[in-house]
């Protein structure tokens, strides 16, 4: 493996509090020195990132790779690659694939596809319960020694109090978060996007913000009766905000992410019926949009997050009701948050490397997140000025399910390495 | 017959799209059409040739009926689609059902869907002129257009009448419609029915929530009397039928208590003795035949527009139009 020496970028280093020009070398997989005039040693290959940040990379603690059984819309080495694309060198894959990663088999084959794919690191998430049937814990020793990073039945909410109690104590034995996708399955039933004026105008079945809280309240409680560590998978709404805040406060063991769409999108998207605005928490209203950026930017919400989840165009192409949850976000992220936190002032290019890797790694205790001496050789090259359209075409992805077709955005990721090699390099 | 720029666009899938001047449009070539329905001969050739589809995904007697009707006594031929013994029953899409009948080059699409945007994703897909005849939640823009006739015919206006919507607000489709035909014509809508069944922000639609059946007695000229699904009490919405007549049945104990001479519209089909109690839906305030009957003309109107029809009656000479449109000079 030839070391790599990263000449001339705006290094940003949020776990070390650093952010200036520098040179980053890389050797041998890691880390090995972040200075000044660092000189080309012999057989190194050598990329200009003058003009350009260097950063930790981005890490996604929330994908879905619908791999095993959905190979036709992604795959761990598609999804891993359209990871790299968008300067992700590590993404956490949920278990809701089928069969669900409920077992260690399962786990352990999602870890060989991604060694295989040799792109993006993907960690497993595994299940909380058997076959996510919220009744049976799955065997989180076993989920853990072949791999997985977290629990959450994401996807389907811990309906059981019960049993996320016990899941949030028994994850503690094994130093895990448990992640909750948090809806009320009965105030959601049915619901095809957020609960209010527009989808009174259009005549759909709302998901009032109050399914979402409860469920968020709960799992704070729970996280403080047990000690252990709750994550709240993508928070909608200002109401969940305001009571992470007050967890936070208390001590609570809480740690939460939000999705780019719910921080730059609003349920009129949903206006003339377009799927490709149909997910799960939907789309809410300007003053929850607010909520979530001014959360992101006081670290209420640690981390940001792209829920990629594919879907086959004519899934979408249906009746809103009859249409599948979801959209693609890995190859959009980086542009939305420069485009919509740091272009509006609203984070520093440092707070925003903090909200995409550096936190990312902490709350998931993942290797990454930092360019210290001796951490892996997992970095970033972005342009944080270029400009360019979102044109699914182009995506690495196998699915093209996007609301963001033809946006303009600023920012992108022009070479991406994992494990001191490069994964991704932008052509051109 | 002459292709005018299409006064309408090129589909029906609501009332709120529709600008007064398009729903008054609708409205007043309705009047010579309601003529036809009382001929010996029901029939004018308007529609020759033209081939339309009623795709009815959902059962429905009435909306049906009254679509083919009007089809019928405009010369169309029409093809009835009902979904059960449908390829839709053997899992086509609905895009899918929609280009294969496009496929055999057909003009027109009625469609009755129970999903809300249904007639908008097919109108947006296929060349035909759709016409929205009922989509889940969201629409049933004829019904709110034949309650209107049916209004406009009694009082001689819509502008400043007040009417109020009684029952299911949350899950109807007739409600939405009336409500954005009637605020867009200057008439003053109210919403009367448990709270329960009110959808959300629903007054920022510009209309006043009335929280007792009594308050819309007190307050309306007109009140349109929607059918409870008999599966609210089932979705918890409500306890009882029983308890749903007690508190919010329009009966005639309290009609005597009305200031004005009220009049009842029901959409159909009615539960007799729950929203509606017999002596009212069969008694003198009741204009609920009336509105079956403007139903086909305004179905008429609706459908020759939508094919291009000129709304310019005095151009007048047309054999195809009804009498009344072409004047007798």
């Amino acid at each position: 493996m030839k070391p790599i020496l990263i000449r001339g970028g705006r290094v940003i280093d949020p776990s070390r509090g650093t952010d200036g020009v520098a040179d980053v070398y890389l050797d041998g997989g890691k880390v090995a020195a972040v200075g000044r005039d660092i000189g080309s040693p012999d057989g190194a290959l050598v990329l200009n990132a003058s003009g350009k940040i260097v950063t930790p990379g981005l890490i996604d603690l929330h994908v879905h790779l619908r791999e095993p059984g959905q190979e036709e819309l992604e795959t761990v080495a598609t999804g891993a690659m359209a990871a790299a694309a968008g300067g992700f060198t590590a993404v956490c894959a949920m278990p809701n694939t089928d069969p669900v990663t409920d077992n260690q088999a399962a786990i352990g084959f999602i870890v060989s596809q991604a060694q295989r794919a040799g792109k993006a690191r993907v960690y497993p998430i595994g299940a909380i319960s058997l076959g996510q049937k919220g009744q049976q814990l799955a065997e989180f020793g076993e989920l853990v020694g072949a791999g997985a990073v977290a629990v959450s039945d994401d996807g389907k909410p811990v309906v059981s109090s019960h049993l996320m109690r016990t899941a949030l104590e028994y994850a503690r034995t094994f130093g895990i978060p448990v992640a909750d996708h948090c809806e009320d399955p009965t105030l959601a039933a049915g619901g095809a996007m957020h609960e209010g004026i527009v989808s009174t105008r259009l005549g759909l079945k709302g998901i009032p913000s109050a399914a979402e809280e409860i469920m968020v309240a709960r799992n704070i409680l729970l996280a403080e009766l047990t000690g252990g560590h709750v994550h709240l998978c993508h928070m909608s709404t200002r109401g969940s905000t305001e009571l992470i805040r007050r967890g936070k406060e208390k001590g609570v063991r809480v740690t939460a992410e939000a999705c780019p769409h719910h921080f730059t999108l609003t349920h009129e998207r949903c206006e003339g019926y377009d799927t490709s605005a149909k997910m799960n928490p939907p789309l809410r209203e300007p003053e929850d949009r607010e909520a979530i950026r001014q959360a992101i930017r006081d670290g209420t919400i640690d981390a940001i997050c792209t829920d990629h989840a594919p879907h086959h165009y004519d899934a979408k192409e249906r009746e809103f009701d009859n249409a599948p949850n979801g959209i693609i976000g890995l190859e959009t992220a980086l542009g939305l948050a420069i485009s919509e936190l740091v272009e509006s002032g609203l984070l520093t290019l440092p707070e925003l490397v903090s909200r995409m890797s550096t936190m990312p790694a902490r709350i998931f205790n993942l290797p990454g997140g930092t360019l210290a001496a001796g951490a892996p050789a997992d970095v970033l090259i972005a342009d944080p000025k270029a400009s360019w359209v979102v044109n699914p075409a182009e995506f690495f992805s196998k699915s093209r399910n996007t609301p963001f077709t033809g946006r303009r955005l600023t920012g992108r990721a022009e070479v991406t390495i994992v494990r001191g090699q490069v994964v991704f390099q932008r052509a051109g | 017959m002459t292709h005018n720029t299409a006064p309408l666009g090129k589909d029906l899938v609501g009332l709120e799209p529709l600008s007064a001047e398009q729903i008054l449009l609708i409205l007043d070539t309705a009047e010579p059409f309601k003529e036809v329905s009382e001929r010996a001969i029901k029939k004018v050739p308007a529609l020759r040739g033209k081939t339309i589809v009623n795709l009815f995904f959902e059962s429905s007697t009435r909306t049906r009926i009254s679509f083919e009707f009007a089809e019928k006594r405009l010369s169309a031929d029409t093809v009835n689609v009902a979904a059960a013994g449908s390829s839709v029953s053997k899992g086509e899409t609905l895009v899918d059902t929609a280009r294969n009948l496009e496929a055999m080059r057909i003009d027109m699409v009625v469609i009755r869907h129970g999903s809300s945007g249904a007639a908008q994703f097919l109108g947006q897909r296929i060349r035909s002129n759709v016409i929205n005849a009922g989509d889940g939640k969201h629409e049933h823009p004829t019904q709110g257009l034949l309650d209107m006739l049916t209004l406009r015919d009694r009082f001689k206006r819509i502008k400043g009448l007040k009417v109020a919507i009684c029952g299911d607000i949350l899950h109807s489709r007739v409600a939405r419609s009336n409500i954005w035909g009637l605020t867009k014509l200057g008439a003053e809508v109210g919403v009367c029915g448990p709270a329960s069944l009110l959808p959300r922000n629903v007054q920022e639609l510009g209309v006043t929530i009335l929280p007792r059946i009594e308050d819309a007695i007190q307050w309306a000229d007109a009140l349109n009397v929607l059918r409870l699904q008999l599966e609210r009490m089932e979705g918890g919405f409500l306890p009882s039928l029983r308890e749903y007549n007690r508190v919010f049945g329009v009966t005639s104990e309290r009609l005597a208590r009305a200031p004005k001479d009220l009049i009842i519209l029901h959409p159909g089909p009615m539960n007799r003795g729950v929203e509606i109690d017999s002596d009212v839906a069969d008694g003198p305030h009741s204009v609920i035949l009336p509105q079956v009957t403007n139903g086909v003309a305004v179905r008429m109107a609706v459908l020759y527009l939508l094919a291009g029809g000129s709304p310019d009656w005095a151009q007048g000479g047309d054999e195809s139009l009804p009498r009344a449109e072409r004047g007798d000079r």
